[in-house]
């Protein structure tokens, strides 16, 4: 019997804001603990909640970029349960009114198909602190410094049907909101993070099966690793006739499982209510105009337009235009350089996506500017070397080694296109193969591979290679 | 000294036929020889509140008072005073010192008011006769065997034994107007939302309003026109402007119809009708029209209460766990976190507070929520659209403040509906957040009651003009309870 995994995302993505949703502190990552909580993180006596506008209007961002309802009037809720990093005993959230709802995202599958998925909702709330368990002999320490930064809850529908399906589905996501500039996206920090509702049910079926949610899910590779491993584990309970139990589970990426924490019965029971400290917040036409009109060019329309603008194909806009700040790398390069838009894409998606994969950075932090590689793509063009030859510059500026022409002129890599010099190398090679060259003549063109491999061998790889081929085919008397 | 109003102590400051240090040591003198008799203080800031009025005085003599340069108040003790502590009246708070002030009291600070300490409760504003205080019983300085009403108990008996000229307060459900009344003295709850909220402790969100209780309606306004306004740090306050409400009773008289329930007259003591009705005929003769209203779903008032405030007020106490300040238990911190929890908060509550924790939590319940608290909160609707209907036609709606004078010192400890229909007036006001005050009426059995009118919001200055303009025409709020006279 084949089964079908039923999949939807809940993701917290921290917005990108200098100050809290309720109060002016910093939300500053990395700050010494408890440096950045005021009295209203503190939820000492007293104290009240401000909502901090930046965060509506990210909210409104989001949802216009998704195709979501805007709702003129939403609530906050307080969510009330007990933990110690919670300092209020409630999360202030939203719960029967959110501010956008009812849209959906186009997510490209790796078979070239796309998938609709719906976003239910998208919710303003705020972070809670950490509790750090480790270091503390038998006690816990409390950080507050994340309590109080403001977060979109964004609820996909469960459209997903596979752990490959929900990976897609949140990398887009990530793409987006850091396209939106609303949130940073550093999964490492927890500034974007996931849960995920995992049921199966028999193909061909349509109700859904009883569904676990599987929390805290900090990486794209461990949402995709914990899906498979979930539904594998509750296939097999269905398959030997048992029942699959409502419950929160937390995974282990070391020893590949997922394991329970609290069933449904154990559950907290929130009693959300309406916040009496805050208004209902009520957005009009002129707010939602003026956020329209701040939306960046979103990743479908760019594509789009890279592959009209620049004649690339499509898999290469999609590459390019997956973040925001490639595509931006992509365009600068593009502009500045003379070499054609599709050899700036195979710089960008080859050479420079390599060095930062191998050295584990972010396009940020790439070590080759953009205008240092279109000013090396520019080398290529006028003739000053050779395409190999620059992946040997490139790698030497990515290394700090100097600029471009500093690295060409130490290294003596200038493309040999005087013609008496290669004339010369030309020669030697015909009289060092002999029986090559008689294969040649003899009519077998492959050879001359052969022998141009042979000549930029002897000029180190700094002849040019058209002029080594010209010069090959006039001495052989073949041209 | 001591029997004179703020507005007349004003003058004499700004006379200089008394200086503010002089003022200052003699209500603290009169606390000190006094209070040990009514409980009304919880802290006395006698050393804070000296060098606030020696600062006063320089500012008097170089002639730069202002509204309330020099005049000692004391401060219900739910506002946060910045290095005073701040209990609530709850064993939860006994060792908090707060790090900042309350709006409130940074407004009347800076309006130049010296506070005098902070005044005794009801634990955590919850209570109508301030016994569930964790400092004990206020007592009523009418007769020390009586409670002085709640929960700003401290306030009212401080106020009406004049060892404090006049007194912060909170009203949720009749805190301020309640007390007044049973204390023989007058309290004005405003509008929601007219004085912030920030800095004072919540009970209920949505139904808690700062005022104050004073002995006549022209020191509420001078105190109200210092506290009142627009606050930032409070998303519920409102944007109005302030008016200068010290500036505009003494205005002429203007023709007012106030609109009377009969309905509130039902099952009242006799000689507290015929004293509340005399009170009204008084205003008729001011020139005012007196006309029978119906509250239609007034009744409902006191049950949908007892469900949104307990509701609010079980996820606002949630804060006070023992982690970051407050109460905490003895080796609490070698228990298992429920454990922990549950030591702290059964230790730092009183039995009233956890009552209303209780309460509330369970109807925010899942499968209460919709039976309780919605029904509640459309059974409020009701209440407001009664009161907006009645303001079509009358400009106040007026009638007794309380159901009895004031009653014995545990009399009604056991039976916390009777304690709760003590409210059954004052409560549609906060419902509906509507401004209301409380002013002297008359005695029954030689204890003060109160007359209660209610106006459209923001209308506190004309609610204040018919207060001041009736105690001109009358005298019960200038009757001092002997002892203290």
């Amino acid at each position: 019997m084949e089964w079908e995994t039923v999949i939807g995302l809940e993701i917290h993505a921290q917005l990108k804001t200098a100050s809290k949703i309720f109060s002016g502190a910093s939300t500053r990552y990395g700050a010494s603990p408890n440096s950045q909580a005021s009295l209203v993180d503190l939820g000492y006596p007293g104290v009240l909640p401000v909502l901090n506008a930046a965060c509506v209007a990210m909210a409104v961002k989001f949802g216009l970029a998704t195709s979501c309802e805007i709702a003129r009037r939403s609530v906050f809720a307080r969510k009330n349960y007990f933990y110690p990093d919670l300092p209020k005993g409630y999360q202030i959230s939203q719960y029967e009114l959110p501010i956008v709802h009812g849209g959906k995202l186009d997510v490209e599958l790796e078979d070239g198909t796309t998938r609709t998925v719906g976003i239910v909702r998208a919710h303003l709330e705020e972070d809670a602190g950490k509790s750090l368990h480790e270091d503390f002999a038998g006690m816990s320490g409390i950080d507050l410094n994340r309590a109080g930064t403001g977060l979109l809850e964004i609820v996909s529908a469960p459209d997903l049907r596979s752990a490959k399906e929900a990976g897609a589905y949140m990398r887009k996501i990530h793409a987006l909101v850091r396209y939106l500039d609303i949130c940073d996206g550093n999964m490492q920090e927890g500034s974007f993070r996931c849960d995920a509702n995992v049921s199966v049910r028999r193909r061909g079926t349509t109700k859904l099966g009883v569904r676990t949610e599987l929390k805290n899910l900090n990486s794209f590779r461990f949402v995709e690793q914990a899906i498979e491993i979930e539904a594998e584990r509750q296939i097999e309970i269905l398959e030997g006739g048992g029942a699959v139990v409502q419950e929160t589970r937390s995974f282990d990426p070391e020893r590949g499982e997922t394991r329970p924490m609290r069933s449904k019965e154990e559950a907290n029971d929130y009693r959300y209510f309406p916040d009496p400290d805050l208004l209902p917040v009520t957005i009009d036409e002129q707010l939602i105009a003026q956020v329209r009109a701040s939306l960046p060019e979103l990743p479908g329309a760019k594509r789009e337009r890279f592959m009209s603008e620049y004649a690339l194909p499509a898999y290469d806009a999609g590459v390019l235009t997956a973040e925001r700040a490639l595509a931006d790398y992509f365009e600068t390069v593009a502009k500045a350089t003379k070499a054609a838009p599709k050899i700036a894409a195979n710089w960008v998606m080859g050479e420079l996506s390599g060095a930062l994969n191998r050295d584990g950075l972010e396009i940020g932090a790439a070590r080759v500017t953009a205008e240092t590689l279109a000013a090396l793509l520019d080398k290529i063009a006028a003739g000053t070397i050779s395409g190999k030859i620059a992946k040997e510059v490139f790698e030497a500026v990515w290394n700090g080694e100097g600029a471009i022409d500093e690295i060409i002129e130490k290294r003596g890599l200038v493309q040999i296109s005087d013609a008496g010099a290669i004339d010369e190398l030309v020669a030697e090679v015909i009289a060092a193969n002999p029986a090559q060259v008689e294969q040649f003549r003899a009519g077998k063109q492959q050879v001359l591979g052969f022998l141009v491999g042979q000549v930029m061998k002897a000029s180190r790889g700094k002849a040019n290679p058209q002029q080594v081929n010209e010069a090959l085919r006039r001495q052989l008397g073949a041209s | 000294m001591h029997t004179r109003t703020l507005a007349q102590l004003a003058a004499d400051l700004r006379a200089r036929r008394v200086s503010a240090t002089e003022l200052t040591r003699h209500f603290l003198e009169r606390i000190e020889r006094f209070d040990r008799g009514l409980n009304a203080f919880i802290t006395v800031t006698a050393e804070q509140a000296l060098a606030q009025a020696a600062a006063a005085d320089r500012r008097l003599a170089k002639g730069e008072a202002t509204l309330l340069t020099g005049l000692p108040i004391a401060h219900k003790d739910i506002f946060c005073t910045a290095g005073v502590r701040t209990t609530c009246a709850s064993r939860m708070l006994d060792n908090f010192v707060s790090p900042y002030d309350a709006t409130v009291v940074e407004r009347l600070a800076e309006a130049g008011a010296v506070m005098l300490g902070k005044t005794n409760m009801d634990e955590f504003a919850m209570g109508s006769s301030n016994e569930t205080s964790f400092y004990g019983p206020v007592r009523n300085p009418w007769d020390r065997t009586l409670v002085p009403g709640g929960s700003s108990g401290g306030s009212s008996a401080a106020v009406a034994a004049r060892i404090a000229p006049a007194a912060t307060g909170t009203d949720t459900g009749g805190s301020i107007r309640q007390p007044a009344a049973l204390s023989g003295i007058t309290g004005l709850k405003p509008t929601y939302g007219r004085v912030s909220r920030y800095g004072m402790i919540a009970f209920a969100s949505s139904l808690d309003q700062a005022g104050v209780l004073t002995q006549t309606a022209e020191d509420a306004a001078l105190l109200l026109e210092a506290m009142a306004g627009f606050d930032a740090r409070d998303s519920t306050s409102l944007e109005d402007p302030v008016p200068r409400y010290s500036q505009m009773l003494g205005e002429p008289w203007e023709h007012v119809t106030i609109g009377v329930p009969e309905s509130f007259f039902d099952g009242l003591e006799s000689d507290n009708a015929a004293a509340v009705r005399a009170a009204l005929a008084e205003i008729e003769k001011l020139g005012a029209t007196l006309k029978s209203v119906e509250l239609e779903y007034i009744g409902l008032s006191v049950p949908a209460y007892y469900v949104v405030a307990p509701a609010e007020a079980s996820s606002n106490l949630s804060r006070f766990d023992g982690v970051r300040f407050g109460h905490r238990a003895e080796h609490a911190a070698a228990l298992d976190l429920t454990s922990f929890y549950m030591r702290n908060r059964g230790e730092g509550f009183g039995a009233e507070v956890k009552r209303r924790i209780l309460t509330g939590t369970y109807v925010l319940s899942a499968g209460y929520f919709d039976a309780y608290y919605l029904q509640a909160q459309k059974a409020r609707k009701l209440i407001s659209d009664d009161f907006a209907r009645a303001f079509r036609d009358v400009d106040f709606v007026a009638g007794p403040t309380t159901p009895t004078p004031a009653f014995g010192i545990g009399q009604k400890t056991s039976d916390p509906i009777e304690m709760y229909l003590n409210d059954i007036y004052t409560i549609g006001a906060n419902l509906a957040g509507l401004p209301a005050i409380s002013v002297p009426c008359g005695f029954v059995r030689g204890l003060p009651v109160g007359l209660q009118l209610v106006a459209p919001p923001l209308q506190e200055a004309r609610l204040l003009k018919v207060a001041h303009h009736f105690q001109r025409a009358t005298d019960w709020h200038r009757r001092v309870p002997a002892d203290y006279a």
